[in-house]
This record gives C-alpha cells, sequence and structure tokens, in this order.
C-alpha cells in the first residue's frame, strides 16, 4: 500500500492546486471592486451585472467551455492578438486553463463577498466617510475585517471549486501532463484505462480534502458568530 | 456662521413633497431640529453631511460645501456625526474607533475621560452597552474637532435615565469644545437641557425658529398649566364620566361632565389643563 502511494505520480495535485492558488488571487483581486460595486449600487444595471456574474453556476461546463475556447482560439481577435504581441497561446495550455477557471469560479468569489458587503451596517460605512476615510481605505480597514466569514468562505469555495472542476478543463486545457492534467481530470483518465487503484486513492484524497476545507470553514463561521454576537 | 439653504424633492412616505430650508446658525450654537417624522430632519442632517445630494448652498465660516456648481465630498467636510444606531466599527476596539478617524491620543483619551469610558478603550463594541456604545460613538464624532457636529436622534434608543446621564455629558463637552451642534430630538426635556434654539420642520419647511421655551411652553394666557395627551377611555361613574388620559409615559383620570363627554372621542389628543388654583407639587 505504502509502495504503491509512494510510487504513484502527484503531479496533477500540484497542478491543481497551483491552477486553484493563481484563480483565488486573480479573482480576489477583480472581484472585490465588483462585488463592492453590486452591494453599494441601486444602478439599473445591477440586474444584469449579477445574472452574468451568476452564469457559470447554471450554465453546463462544456457550454462555457466552448465559448472559451471559440473566444481564446488563435483564430480569435483575443488569442490572435496574445498570440502576435507576446506569443502566448490561450488555449491547450496553463494560461489557458488560468483565464477559464476564473470565469467558471467567478460566482464563487463575488457573491459572498457581495452579500457579506450587503449585511453590513450602512451606517458603519457612512461614519468611515464622514471621518474622511476614502472608500479604498473604507473598505480594506472597515468592510473587510467585518465579513470575515464572507471573505474565508469566499476564498476557501473559490480555491476548493477550482481544484473542484472538470468539464471547462477538459475542454479548455484537455490533459496534456504537467501542463493542464489536473487531479479531477487524471481521475477520469484513470477510470478510463480501468486503473480503478489509482482511481480510488485519487478520490479519496479528494474528497477527504474537499470535506476538511469545507468543514474548517463552517468552525470558523460558527466561532466568529459566537463571538461577535450574530445569530443568523 | 454657517449659512444653510437647501432645496431636494423627498419621496415620503404618504406623499411626495419638497424639503426647503434657508436659515443660518451662529458658532457655537447647539439647534435643536425637531418636527413629526417624515417632515424631513434626518435627510437635512444627510445632505449636511455630504451622505446625499441636494440643490442650494452650504456655507460654512466661507468655506463653501455645497453650491450650484460643486458639492463636496462627505471625507471633505469637517463633520462629526452621531447615529442612532451607533454604527460603531465592530472590528476594532474603542480607543482604536476613535484613533481611525483621527490619530491624536491626547484628544480621545480626555474624550474618554469626559465620557467616563477610560476604563474601557480596550473593551470591543459587542461587549458594550447601548448606553456606552454611544457614548463612545459621540466621541468618535468629536475627533475630527468638527466645525459641524450633526446627532441623529442620538439618546432616543436609551432609557431614561441613560438618557439623562448622556445628556449631561453631551452638555459637558459642548461646553468644552463649544462645536456647533444640530440635534433631530423629540423630547421636550431633553431639547430644553441641551438647546438655546430650536427649529420646528414640518412637511419639509421651518415653521418655527426661535428660543427653546418660547416654542415648547404649551401655556398661554390664563392657564396655570396645560398638557397634551392621548385620551384612552371614558367610564360612566354615577352621575359623571371619568376620562382617563396618557400623558407621556403618565395615566391621569379627569371627571368631565356629560357634555364634554359626548364631544369627545377615544384615542383624540386632548389638551388638559387647568386654571386659577393651587396645586401642590410633591416628590
Amino acid at each position: 500500500m505504502l509502495n504503491t502511494l509512494l510510487e504513484m505520480d502527484f503531479s496533477p495535485f500540484v497542478l491543481s492546486f497551483k491552477l486553484a492558488s493563481i484563480t483565488v488571487i486573480i479573482l480576489f483581486i477583480v472581484s472585490l471592486p465588483l462585488a463592492w460595486y453590486l452591494s453599494q449600487t441601486k444602478s439599473k444595471l445591477k440586474p444584469f451585472l449579477e445574472a452574468i456574474t451568476a452564469l457559470p453556476l447554471v450554465l453546463p461546463p462544456s457550454v462555457l467551455g466552448f465559448y472559451i475556447l471559440v473566444a481564446l482560439s488563435q483564430n480569435s481577435p483575443l488569442g490572435s492578438f496574445f498570440k502576435e504581441t507576446f506569443d502566448i497561446n490561450l488555449v491547450f495550455n496553463f494560461t489557458g486553463l488560468v483565464v477559464a477557471s476564473c470565469f467558471y469560479s467567478l460566482p464563487f468569489m463575488v457573491q459572498p463577498l457581495q452579500s457579506g458587503f450587503e449585511s453590513i451596517n450602512k451606517n458603519m460605512i457612512e461614519a468611515s466617510y464622514i471621518g474622511g476615510k476614502s472608500k479604498i481605505e473604507t473598505i480594506f480597514r472597515v468592510a473587510l475585517p467585518n465579513i470575515k466569514p464572507s471573505l474565508l468562505t469566499a476564498l476557501i469555495v473559490t480555491f476548493a471549486h477550482t481544484v473542484g472542476e472538470f468539464g471547462v478543463v477538459l475542454m479548455v486545457g484537455g490533459s496534456i501532463p504537467g501542463e493542464t492534467k489536473v487531479a479531477s481530470v487524471a481521475i477520469y483518465e484513470m477510470v478510463e484505462v480501468l486503473d480503478y487503484k489509482a482511481a480510488h486513492i485519487y478520490s479519496a484524497i479528494m474528497l477527504i480534502l474537499s470535506f476538511i476545507v469545507l468543514l474548517s470553514v463552517y468552525i470558523f463561521n460558527a466561532k466568529h458568530n459566537k463571538k461577535f454576537g450574530f445569530t443568523k | 456662521m454657517i449659512h444653510i439653504a437647501i432645496q431636494k424633492a423627498l419621496h415620503g412616505v404618504d406623499a411626495d413633497m419638497q424639503l426647503d430650508v434657508d436659515f443660518k446658525i451662529e458658532a457655537g450654537e447647539f439647534i435643536a431640529l425637531t418636527g413629526q417624522s417624515g417632515s424631513g430632519k434626518s435627510t437635512l442632517l444627510r445632505i449636511l453631511a455630504g451622505l446625499e445630494e441636494a440643490q442650494g448652498e452650504i456655507d460654512v465660516s466661507g468655506e463653501s460645501w455645497l453650491s450650484q456648481t460643486k458639492q463636496l465630498p462627505a471625507q471633505k467636510r469637517r463633520i462629526g456625526f452621531v447615529f442612532q444606531d451607533y454604527a460603531l466599527f465592530e472590528n476594532m476596539n474603542v480607543l482604536e474607533n476613535l484613533l481611525f478617524i483621527a490619530n491624536d491620543k491626547t484628544l480621545a483619551l480626555r474624550l474618554l475621560e469626559i465620557t467616563g469610558l477610560s476604563e474601557f478603550t480596550k473593551r470591543y463594541p459587542n461587549t458594550l452597552s447601548g448606553g456606552q456604545k454611544q457614548r463612545v460613538s459621540i466621541c468618535r464624532a468629536m475627533m475630527r474637532r468638527p466645525a459641524l457636529l450633526l446627532l441623529d436622534e442620538p439618546l432616543s434608543a436609551l432609557d431614561p435615565a441613560m438618557r439623562s446621564k448622556l445628556q449631561t455629558e453631551i452638555l459637558m463637552l459642548h461646553r468644552e469644545f463649544e462645536t456647533t451642534t444640530i440635534m433631530v430630538s423629540h423630547d421636550p426635556s431633553e431639547i430644553f437641557k441641551l438647546a438655546s434654539r430650536v427649529l420646528v420642520l414640518n412637511n419639509g419647511k421651518l415653521i418655527q425658529d426661535g428660543d427653546v421655551k418660547d416654542i415648547l411652553l404649551k401655556t398661554n394666557g390664563s392657564q396655570k398649566f396645560s398638557f397634551n395627551g392621548e385620551l384612552l377611555e371614558i367610564q360612566k361613574v354615577d352621575a359623571i364620566f371619568v376620562a382617563t388620559i396618557a400623558i407621556g409615559q403618565q395615566l391621569v383620570e379627569v371627571v368631565l361632565s356629560p357634555q364634554e363627554a359626548k364631544n369627545l372621542n377615544i384615542g383624540e389628543i386632548v389638551k388638559l389643563s387647568t386654571k386659577a388654583f393651587q396645586p401642590t407639587l410633591s416628590s
């Protein structure tokens, strides 16, 4: 058993975690202003933006993957621009995976942040403005520290969801070992070639990791709510 | 001196109305702003703070906060604002709440000393009582050394004993810092204790502006005293009628003649007054 474990190739896991970490960082930077805007605006555009943000939740990953493939391929304006200017291919490599993951996991970052911001007492934000603090300082020193459970949920669930994605990755990245062959794709291939032993080990690791991650989120949130006297 | 001339269309619960006020405040004045709910008091305060847009002019000792051409953002107005629900920064302790606004520890400690909070500097808001939270909120509003301090019904969520204590502290702060202040309040005793001038707002317009006593004292002519109260009940007892009236928190019974009883309706606001007799006050 131990030998089997030692001999296994864990590079798909490393790739999965690398992809998830980069996606979380990019999405946090992109989603923070978007979630803040959505939580504060009374604009008529808000439902449209919210619907677009939520699309990856309901679209089949194959549809999303197909459109990303079309948009990023070398035949598209975007794809040819990157190819000619930076000599970067956007599909069937790691860069393409990052772009696809950012679309795919966007709602998992935006929605918890937005609902967290919306739950903050508006007067607290206004008190910061009246105190002479800019929007950016207010977001980082008042808003974010007061929505720690939402912040943690957004970061962790985005990470976990990116590790768990399959359809989009397969469409946009294929299965190039060390480049785009992430854990979920690796399991699919193991099952295809009837290597159930490896598939079991990989799946068990995924299952346990996912459970631990979710459990720690719920434990943290329960503790935080108790400490700050929230009952919701 | 502060000159305020503001117009804004408001969409009220019952009907739309136009907020339209024009008044001046001398430096160091303590003004009570009163009027029925929905008359535009809170909106006026929010416009002064720069939290809501409006047409008109706000001129604070030569500095323009609002004019035809520009609207100074809330961040740039030197305002102190106290919300009814405290709105403290929950992630910071008492001292941090104050220092976040202005990094002036001497001032912060002095304010906390005046309000009796010196022992609570390291406590977080969720461990404080309502009265303590509102004290912190008032101290925080003073940290910017505001040109104008705005208090939006700051004490209405507190019990009467705590309210009275905080009124004294607000008065002490006002005497020490001489901050020009506008406070929204419905409580005549509070207004009498703190304010030097009362503005009454009704449907977006100022209908009274003047001395506290002139506006709040309800007696006139030969009446010796006079109270407004709600008529709760009229009961027939033998040949007379007894009315039960709520005056503030107090219930009183008054004898009515059959003629009077006929003309009064339950739920009405009635004026209870007497003339020419010798009441005795005892405690």
